[in-house]
């Protein structure tokens, strides 16, 4: 089973991504910020990180900086999930290493689409 | 609504638009044409009814419109823009090397997703294609769907539907909540309005024809009916292409499936197709395949 760590200082939003990547079949773990996040990562890896980008303690651009800089932390699949829907915004997740971007809101559908994207998920799963 | 007025309708869509309705589909006319028919000041569908039996003709136009299914993203099923880029684009470059031209057609292109991908498959191929003439034809029954088509504005929603992010930053400016896609890859489609009942000989023959997911809803008359004259549309060499749940396997001996390329056809030799004995509408696969 792959592993996806959710990060959003939402729990609302952290329960829907969990139920929508369970459905895709994977394991689930949760932080409410990239401080949290990146704890996490420091004792294990994920596959694939859903990403917010504005939280308290420390955004989600920041943390992806410091998951990348970790051994191995050139691995996981990094799919930001934000209200940040802007060119700009887009441009500089991509550059600092991020593989998707979603635009929220977003629903089952855009996730399976990005997951299949960067090869997390296989392409036909993305279309049932 | 009675049942003569839904055999009316049902007879009516064949007729207009291709669309075979099986027997219990009033719920799907009534969701799509009372808004319509309320949005005319009509009372419900026995009126809507009587109206198009006088002819009245921006109602029908309406009503066959309201019909159609046009769902579509970019990129759509993926397979399919794989092997145009890897497969077949690489064969059309080699065969006209000299010509240095191909033409493509999109022959259910609805609001503009998959013309759209093939354009952006093409400018991804780069220098390869310096110096080509690439048409690209996008053609379908829907007005609503050719105007937005040519528009090319999407909602964030329809731009995170099958379209890779590294895509969508190159190729579409946004404007608000909208994306709308460069006018250079706009320049490369022509859009037109083209019911595929109706004869399509005027645009002449094409290299690779996409027709995706629309004789789905056809009946088999229907489809091999359309996939014969797609046969005199198409190169020697040519490419067809079809959706996911479509096929010409048992239908028509015009096209043969590419071994291990899901959704691939290339034409058969006519005067070979010609020597065979007709096939039977609903022949067994393995009449076909005694065929060959
Ligand atoms: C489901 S969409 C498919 C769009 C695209 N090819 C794809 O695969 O994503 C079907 C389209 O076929 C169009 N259509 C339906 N009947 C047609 C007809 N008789 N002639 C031309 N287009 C038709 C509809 O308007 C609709 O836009």
């Amino acid at each position: 089973m792959k592993t996806c760590l959710v990060v959003d200082d939402s729990s609302v939003v952290r329960k829907i991504a969990r139920r929508i990547l369970e459905g895709l079949e994977f394991e689930v773990t949760e932080a409410e910020d990239g401080s949290k996040a990146l704890e996490i990562c420091q004792r294990q890896l994920p596959d694939a990180v859903l990403l917010d980008w504005n939280m308290p303690v420390m955004d989600g651009f920041e943390f992806m900086g410091h998951m990348r800089r970790l051994p191995g932390g050139d691995q996981p699949k990094v799919v930001f999930c934000t209200t940040e829907n802007n060119v700009a915004h887009i441009a500089q997740a991509l550059s600092g290493g991020a593989n998707e971007y979603i635009m929220k809101p977003f629903d089952k559908d855009i996730i399976a689409d990005k997951f299949a994207e960067v090869g997390l998920i296989p392409v036909g799963q993305a279309m049932v | 609504m009675t049942p003569t007025e839904y055999e009316y309708l049902r007879k009516f869509l064949k007729d207009n638009s291709g669309l075979d309705l099986s027997a219990d589909k009033q719920y799907l006319i009534e969701s799509r044409l009372l808004p319509l028919a309320r949005k005319a000041g009509l009372s419900g569908i026995p009126e809507l009814v009587q109206k198009l039996q006088a002819g009245s003709r921006q109602l029908i136009t309406d009503v066959v419109e309201a019909m159609t299914t046009n769902e579509t993203f970019f990129f759509r099923d993926k397979v399919p823009f794989d092997h145009f880029r890897d497969h077949i684009m690489p064969e059309i470059i080699k065969a006209r090397a000299g010509k240095r031209s191909v033409r493509i057609w999109c022959a259910a292109g609805s609001t503009g997703q998959e013309p759209y991908s093939l354009a952006m498959c093409l400018k991804e191929m780069g220098a390869a294609l310096t110096g080509w003439r690439v048409e690209i034809i996008a053609t379908d029954l829907s007005q609503e769907v050719l105007e937005k088509a040519k528009a090319g504005v999407y909602s964030q929603f329809e731009v995170q539907r099958g379209l890779p992010i590294q895509m969508l930053v190159k190729y579409f400016k946004q404007t608000g909540e909208t994306w709308q896609i460069n006018p250079e890859l706009r320049a490369m489609i022509q859009h037109r309005q083209l019911n595929l009942l109706h004869d399509f000989a005027q645009l002449g023959t094409f290299d690779v024809i996409f027709c995706r997911n629309v004789l789905i809803y056809f009946d088999q008359d229907t489809k091999i009916n359309i996939f014969n004259r797609l046969a005199r549309q198409i190169e020697p060499d040519g490419f067809l292409v079809l959706g996911a749940a479509e096929t010409v396997v048992g239908l028509t001996d015009t096209f043969r499936p590419i071994p291990d390329r899901r959704g691939l056809y290339k034409p058969n030799d006519p005067r070979a197709a010609a020597a065979r004995p007709a096939l039977a509408g609903a022949a067994p696969r393995m009449a076909v395949m005694a065929g060959r």
